[in-house]
């Protein structure tokens, strides 16, 4: 057991969560205090002492499964043949540790498959039929036989190849059809009401009700996949190709589409603690020049001397800030998640304009002003924002001088100036020297530039002609890297 | 093993199993979930505090006071905000008190027969001048108590250093009186609406619990044991639209105690099912923005 807890552990730390060395002491020994046939217990226990953030739950949970893997059978079921054997052992398996309702009846089916079906499983019909069933009286047991069926039936896994089931999963659930099921679920509601059908919002809870139901059942085949993958290939194998980056290590030009959701779920906590805690770092920081006047006024009750100074309280400057941001479709994401930052934090600065372009450019500080979440601001730019001047490539130049043009004058020794975009230029003029004069006029000019290092200057990248006249380039490809840069700026 | 680190003895444990734990709560009318009582049980054997994190209105302080309700224990409450210090959450010497006894002395006999110097200071920085805030005193009782440290994330950073002594070693140095130990180790709980990350170092003593928004069959039953006189259904309906709200995106999903109030309500109201209208009518007590009110009207019970 300990050694399972110290892989566990080191796999942990692989995936990116801070474990200390005490906090796996601490584990070790609550170990003992729970009964081992206790998963859920063990889970729970491990979180307790080892996970100290709900961020990181995802990456543990991750961990957790492949380590920990549910392991029903004996050596001989492989997964793939003696589907009856499997099923039935199964079946039993669940009785015992799930205290649920509607046990009775999946055990009787389990059982009179097992005896017909023998070796072949079922038929498409019947899995869908059961799986109907299923759902529609919410039967964990019955859920995860149907799930192991299809599985066997669907998923087509082949032993012995490094990848994360994530293929697997798509295949299996796309054979079953989960839509077409909720909506047959739909109908039997809808057949099943008395009087005149289902109003709109027993109808909405029903679906809701459903969906919920659909959602334990993937998660139930993701499980019966990851199971079998472990069988097949060890646990440490598995975990390195089920391994996921923190949300706030997910590269965000690259993130796939639950990646994005699961940044925009920790970007809004995130953000209000930056907020506050550069409101706190604001009130708390530095002292303030010396105030002669409150100095001489205290020093007369000593006599005239002044032991005690008194400071004047600090008022730091809030910056203005100018965002102008390539919104061309391969740095969106990352121009989306910058404009969502800023203005989250937006009472720290005096003022914070916005502009976007792609080849043209349009300021978007409107669609900002009285909206309360920055989302549904961000979301009306992309369709709302004329910035397509010829052809809707990136064009930096043209932007740039279009900028100057409009909006040059503007920029004051108070402002800062942040241009986010990986200087693709498709080969056009760089007209660097708008840049230079920005610099000449404003505060600061930083690049913020969403891809990696190693590849600026490669290709049309030409964010080194620009780079000359900014203060500072940062590569900023997460929302660590983001919450440092904004956080030092403000 | 706890004399062996120096720690106090923690006396026998509170809880049988964790079957025990979960019993005990549901009897003094907190529904836990697996991952709460399972915490609460490795607490109670591993003597550590638990940091209980999650939402607002999920239970985070109710859990404390249950749990404290359970073992017959005192509640000890230290309600943090931005610039609590020492004085006013560990100890502080009561100064009043304190010239008084000099000034009595002073005045009560002649100089010959008043006490000395040392004498005096020995007396007034004995534990009768000392006033004792909210952690010393859960360190210094003799009877069990919770300590319950309310949103430990609004203090700021250097405050929250004062914590952690107690936190590992359950005890308090006094300069002028020594070392203050635990004579009974407290079950502590710190709260936190994550407004801000907590230091390293003070996640690494405790253990970590995020209580979040209860899954359907949990919020039904919280809803049946709080909520007196509800029937079963009506309780159902509220768990089933509560769960569809928070399926939105609103800036403040309700909360449980939220969901409480709106079947209390409900109840008051003589509702016997909720239809559209009526949902309408009472969906302030849930949501408490405009924006939320209208997408959730909007969404749920197509009314505009």
């Amino acid at each position: 057991m300990l050694d399972l807890l110290s892989g566990f552990v080191t796999e942990l730390r692989r995936a990116g969560l801070p474990v200390s060395l005490t906090e796996h002491l601490d584990a070790a020994e609550a170990v003992r205090h729970i009964p081992l046939e206790d998963r859920d217990g063990l889970k729970y226990a491990l979180a307790a002492t080892l996970v100290k953030s709900s961020s990181h739950w995802r990456a543990f949970e991750t961990a957790f499964e492949v380590y920990f893997a549910v392991r029903t059978g004996g050596p001989g079921s492989d997964g793939t043949g003696e589907l009856g054997d499997d099923l039935g052992e199964d079946g039993d398996g669940e009785k015992d540790g799930a205290a649920g309702n509607g046990e009775g009846g999946s055990r009787g089916k389990g059982r009179s498959w097992n005896g017909a079906g023998g070796g072949e499983g079922m038929t498409p019909e019947e899995l869908a039929e059961l799986l109907f069933k299923s759902l529609l009286s919410a039967d964990q047991a019955l859920m995860n036989v149907v799930a192991r069926n299809a599985v066997d039936r669907y998923a087509g896994m082949e032993p012995g190849r490094p990848v994360g089931g994530t293929y697997y999963l798509y295949r299996t659930l796309r054979n079953l059809d989960l839509d077409a099921v909720l909506q047959k679920l739909m109908g039997q509601a809808q057949a099943g009401a008395v009087g005149d059908g289902l109003t709109d919002l027993e109808e909405r809870l029903a679906a809701d009700e459903y969906k919920a139901r659909i959602e334990k059942f993937r998660r139930s085949v993701e499980t019966e996949i990851r199971r079998r993958l472990v069988e097949d290939r060890g646990a440490e194998a598995l975990a390195r190709s089920v391994r996921k980056p923190l949300p706030e290590d997910i590269d965000v030009m690259h993130a796939t589409r639950d990646e994005l959701a699961v940044l925009h779920r920790v970007l809004q906590p995130l953000s209000r603690k930056m907020a506050v805690r550069l409101a706190r770092k604001r009130r708390h920081g530095r002292k303030g020049p010396l105030d002669f006047r409150a100095t001489m006024r205290r020093s007369l009750s000593t006599g005239g001397v002044p032991i005690e100074p008194r400071y004047r309280h600090p008022r730091p400057a809030k910056p203005e800030i100018f965002v102008i941001a390539d919104i061309s479709g391969s740095v969106a994401s990352f121009a989306r998640f910058t404009l969502h930052l800023v203005y989250a934090i937006s009472s720290q600065f005096s003022k914070v304009r916005s502009f976007v372009f792609v080849d043209g450019i349009d300021e978007v500080t409107r669609f900002f002003e009285g909206v309360v979440d920055p989302a549904e601001a961000v979301a009306r730019i992309n369709l709302e924002a004329d910035v397509i001047w010829v052809d809707g490539h990136s064009d930096y130049g043209h932007a740039l001088t279009e900028f100057h043009r409009r909006w040059g004058d503007e920029v004051t020794s108070r402002s800062s100036v942040l241009l986010l975009g990986d200087a693709r230029n498709n080969y056009h003029a760089s007209q660097s020297w708008v840049v230079e004069d920005l610099q000449r006029k404003a505060r600061r000019v930083y690049w913020l530039n969403p891809e990696p290092r190693d590849y600026w200057g490669s290709g049309d990248s030409i964010v080194g002609e620009y780079a000359a006249h900014c203060d500072d380039v940062v590569e900023c490809r997460t929302l660590r890297q983001l919450e440092h840069f904004v956080g030092n700026l403000a | 093993m706890n004399e062996a680190l120096g720690l106090p003895d923690a006396g026998p444990p509170r809880f049988e199993s964790l079957q025990a734990v979960r019993d005990g709560l549901a009897e003094v009318k907190y529904l836990a979930d697996d991952s709460i009582s399972g915490v609460v049980y490795l607490a109670d054997r591993l003597s550590k505090p638990v940091l209980v994190e999650g939402p607002a209105g999920t239970g985070k302080t109710q859990l404390a006071k249950s749990v404290a309700e359970l073992c017959g224990a005192r509640l000890i409450r230290l309600q943090c905000y931005e610039g609590l210090d020492e004085s006013k959450a560990l100890y502080e010497w009561n100064y009043r008190k304190q010239l008084l006894r000099i000034q009595a002395g002073e005045h009560g006999q002649n100089e010959k027969e008043g006490p000395s110097w040392k004498e005096l200071e020995e007396d007034i920085f004995s534990e009768e001048f000392l006033l004792a805030r909210p952690l010393l005193e859960a360190i210094r009782s003799t009877d069990p108590v919770v300590l319950l440290v309310d949103e430990v994330d609004r203090v700021e950073l250097e405050t929250e250093a004062l914590l952690l002594e107690i936190l590992s070693e359950y005890q308090v140095s006094i300069p002028e009186l020594g070392t203050v130990k635990a004579t009974r180790l407290p079950m502590v709980f710190l709260t936190s609406n994550n407004t801000r990350e907590l230091s390293e170092a003070l996640k690494r003593r405790c253990l970590y619990l995020h209580v979040d928004y209860p899954d359907l069959d949990r919020e039904r039953e919280i809803v049946r044991t709080r909520v007196p006189g509800i029937s079963e259904e009506l309780a159902d309906q509220v768990a089933r639209i509560v769960r569809s709200l928070r399926t939105l995106e609103l800036r403040k999903a309700p909360s449980v105690s939220e969901t409480l109030d709106w079947a209390r309500t409900l109840v008051i109201l003589g509702v016997e099912t909720i239809d559209a209208a009526g949902a309408r009518d009472t969906l302030h007590i849930l949501l408490k923005y405009q924006g939320d009110i209208e997408r959730a009207a909007k969404e749920l019970l197509s009314v505009s």
